[in-house]
């Protein structure tokens, strides 16, 4: 079967800087990966470059079968990104900003109200704007703007930073629903033992390049 | 932007061997140079002191062998920094070439356009008594000359190569689209324009002589100034890929030493 | 999805977080206000105030737009929505008309607000005659103004120094607009004894000007937002 992400050699520059420095990487469909490694390694700007955001410079990339050298906008609409911003938008409440962004790839009410109550976010916080909220309850908002979005592929950086213990939970059983449906996912995260409970393979993004870590 | 401006190698930290002097002049430019500067020592010899004074405008005349070329090759600059942005974006001749083409005429427009409006103010002042009127060519001069600027802040924000290329090449085809329109809306604004065409039929033959060695010099030197800028351009971005490489060899390291 | 559909959703977004946030009512309007104020004060003639009156409702028009345009892509970028519509797959055509469809309101608001200022400060006579010209001027030059500001609002989002690059490159090209919609407003008002027929030329003007760079904008926008 053909793999999810396959990256080899890749490099990409931003301002300049190659912050990533010839990576390999295959991911096949199914899998939750665990990217772990010092800050600055590389492992946000590898997120990005699976999302389409950032543009390969050398070396060659697919994504869920899209060529990122010939096009990255197409590969787009099939990824769901949770990353450091979480794209809301402050004057919104929680609900409007989960139902505008189900909306963008054509969810139902249905679906929306369903990526709330996975989160915990349909009792009285639905209506409060988000501006108003915590830390940890804005990522909650992020990541049921991420589960209305039904993506293939979900790149998440540093999810569980914020959460409290029911959301890491929460997240934790999201995740794997999502793999066990056949999504893949790819987590960079520092709280080790957390995600690396979760993930089925764990690799190492040192230097601006990724190396097998094993099976957690 | 002679040859010895160029980095010598031990100001370049970064790789001695990649930073020998390479100068930007070629056999062609270095001939085109010296053309430009002879047609230059020309333009002074008639425009000073060999082609007799006007009528009516007396010595104020001799403003318009500098403020005529000048004109015509910010406009010329302008047309080809339109037409190099325009082949990037086609498909077929993308190359970072004719962004650093569209970039350098760019810049050197810019200043033959400084040229041309402090020039034609000043000869305004002499002929008309007034410095500026809200004529269409004027006006749209003016406006060519900060969308330009504009454009070259655009180029200066940044980025990899293709994006500074891409971003800079809609922003000129932009332009393309603002300038008539700026152009043909102070036109109806104004219809009653003064006529401000150079005195036709009013220039005796030395006189027109001196404008023509004045155009032929001037885009001469145009071409010399282009054709070095591009060539630096090209040289500051093989610095940054040499750059790339020294960088990315060190951030390899960086993972061998964890 | 649709780029029309698209462009509703995002537009419908605005104009909820403008509902929300009330920036644009409670901060933009006051400051449009009173720049026709100072406008009064630097001029201190009733007569010249009167003949001047359309070309500084348009003047005031486009200050006021440069911070609207500043607000409308500041609620993108704060949190990282811009990345996350791209990402989205939304096509750029979409997110382009949206924006575009949402400071169109916005300015319409504006320019009403502006209208009446200059009714009331600088006795300018609107006449049932050049009612219809004066509606289709401000339609159409709202429509030029909404696209050029979104187009050029987009590209100075992602870049440092924003807020000195927008009006460089922003108020250079909407100068057709100040020209065509001023005379038009003017024939509309009957300012210095215009008759409303020399009005409508310049809306040709203004229309060519909207279709230029709302085709522009909508091929191009993708391009100037992407990294």
């Amino acid at each position: 079967m053909e793999p999810v992400v396959h990256l080899a050699d890749v490099v990409a520059v931003l301002g300049g800087f190659p912050v990533l420095a010839g990576a390999d990487l295959t991911v096949q469909r199914g899998e939750i990966l665990l990217l772990r490694g010092p800050n600055g390694a590389g492992k946000t700007s590898l997120l990005r470059l699976c999302a389409g955001l950032l543009p390969v410079e050398r070396g060659s990339a697919t994504v869920l079968g899209c060529d990122l050298a010939v096009d990255r906008t197409v590969v787009r609409s099939r990824v769901g990104l949770l990353g450091h911003a979480n794209g809301l938008y402050a004057d919104l409440t929680v609900a409007d900003n989960v139902a505008f962004w189900g909306a963008t790839v054509g969810a139902t009410k249905d679906e929306v109200a369903g990526s709330l109550a996975r989160m915990g976010l349909d009792g009285r916080l639905a209506d409060v704007h988000v501006g108003r909220l915590s830390a940890g309850q804005r990522r909650r908002t992020a990541l049921a703007c991420l589960v209305a979005r039904r993506a293939e592929l979900w790149l998440l950086d540093e999810p569980h930073a914020g959460l409290d213990a029911a959301g890491r939970d929460e997240l934790d059983a999201t995740l794997r629903e999502a793999a066990a449906s056949g999504a893949t996912v790819m987590v960079a995260s520092h709280e080790l033992e957390r995600a690396g409970a979760l993930a089925t393979r764990v690799v190492e993004v040192v230097g601006g390049q990724v190396r097998q870590a094993g099976t957690p | 932007m002679t040859p010895t401006d160029t980095p010598t190698s031990d100001t370049s930290p970064i790789d001695p061997a990649a930073a020998v002097r390479r100068p930007t002049g070629t056999a062609f430019t270095r001939a085109l140079g010296v053309a430009s500067l002879v047609g230059i020592v020309w333009l002074v010899l008639f425009g000073l002191f060999l082609s007799p004074n006007d009528a009516s405008q007396k010595a104020g005349v001799r403003i318009l062998y500098i403020h005529v070329p000048s004109a015509w090759l910010a406009y010329l600059a302008f047309i080809v920094t339109g037409v190099s942005s325009a082949a990037y974006l086609f498909k077929r001749t993308r190359s970072l070439t004719w962004d650093r083409i569209a970039g350098a005429s760019a810049e050197v427009g810019v200043l033959f356009m400084g040229v041309a409006l402090i020039t034609g103010s000043l000869w305004g002042r002499i002929s008309w008594g007034i410095f500026w009127t809200w004529d269409s060519r004027l006006t749209t001069t003016a406006f060519l000359f900060v969308t330009y600027i504009g454009y070259l802040a655009v180029r200066g924000l940044g980025g990899s190569h293709q994006q500074r290329a891409r971003r800079s090449a809609i922003i000129a085809l932009l332009a393309v689209l603002e300038v008539p329109l700026v152009h043909f809306s102070v036109k109806w604004w104004r219809p009653l324009h003064q006529q401000e065409s150079v005195a036709e039929g009013k220039l005796s033959g030395l006189m027109l002589f001196s404008l023509f060695v004045g155009i032929v010099s001037f885009t001469l030197l145009y071409v010399w100034l282009v054709l070095h800028r591009q060539r630096v351009l090209a040289m500051e971005d093989s610095l940054d890929d040499q750059g790339l490489d020294q960088a990315l060899a060190e951030r390899r390291a960086e993972g061998a030493q964890v | 999805m649709s780029t029309w559909r698209i462009a509703r959703l995002i537009a419908a977004k605005d104009l909820r977080i403008e509902w929300r946030s009330r920036v644009v009512t409670n901060q933009v309007l006051p400051f449009a206000a009173l720049v026709m104020v100072l406008f009064a004060f630097a001029l201190d003639n009733d007569n010249v105030l009167t003949r001047v009156a359309p070309g500084l409702v348009w003047l005031a028009t486009m200050f006021s737009m440069l911070v609207l345009v500043q607000r409308a892509f500041a609620v993108e970028t704060a949190d990282g929505a811009l990345d996350a519509l791209q990402v989205a797959g939304v096509r750029p055509g979409g997110i382009f008309l949206g924006k575009s469809l949402a400071l169109a309101a916005q300015l319409a608001v504006l320019e009403t607000v502006l209208l009446i200022a200059a009714v009331v400060l600088y006795q300018a006579e609107l006449q049932a005659s050049g009612a219809v010209l004066l509606v289709t001027t401000f339609a159409a030059a709202t429509t030029g103004l909404a696209f050029v500001g979104t187009l050029y609002g987009g590209l100075a989002a992602g870049a440092k120094g924003r807020e000195t690059l927008l009006p460089l490159l922003m108020l250079p090209v909407v100068a057709p607009v100040l020209i065509g919609a001023t005379r038009a407003t003017e024939a509309a008002f009957g300012t210095n004894g215009a008759s409303s027929s020399e009005g409508w030329p310049w809306i040709g003007l203004l229309i060519l000007f909207a279709v230029l760079f709302g085709a522009g904008g909508t091929l191009a926008f993708g391009s100037l937002i992407d990294e």
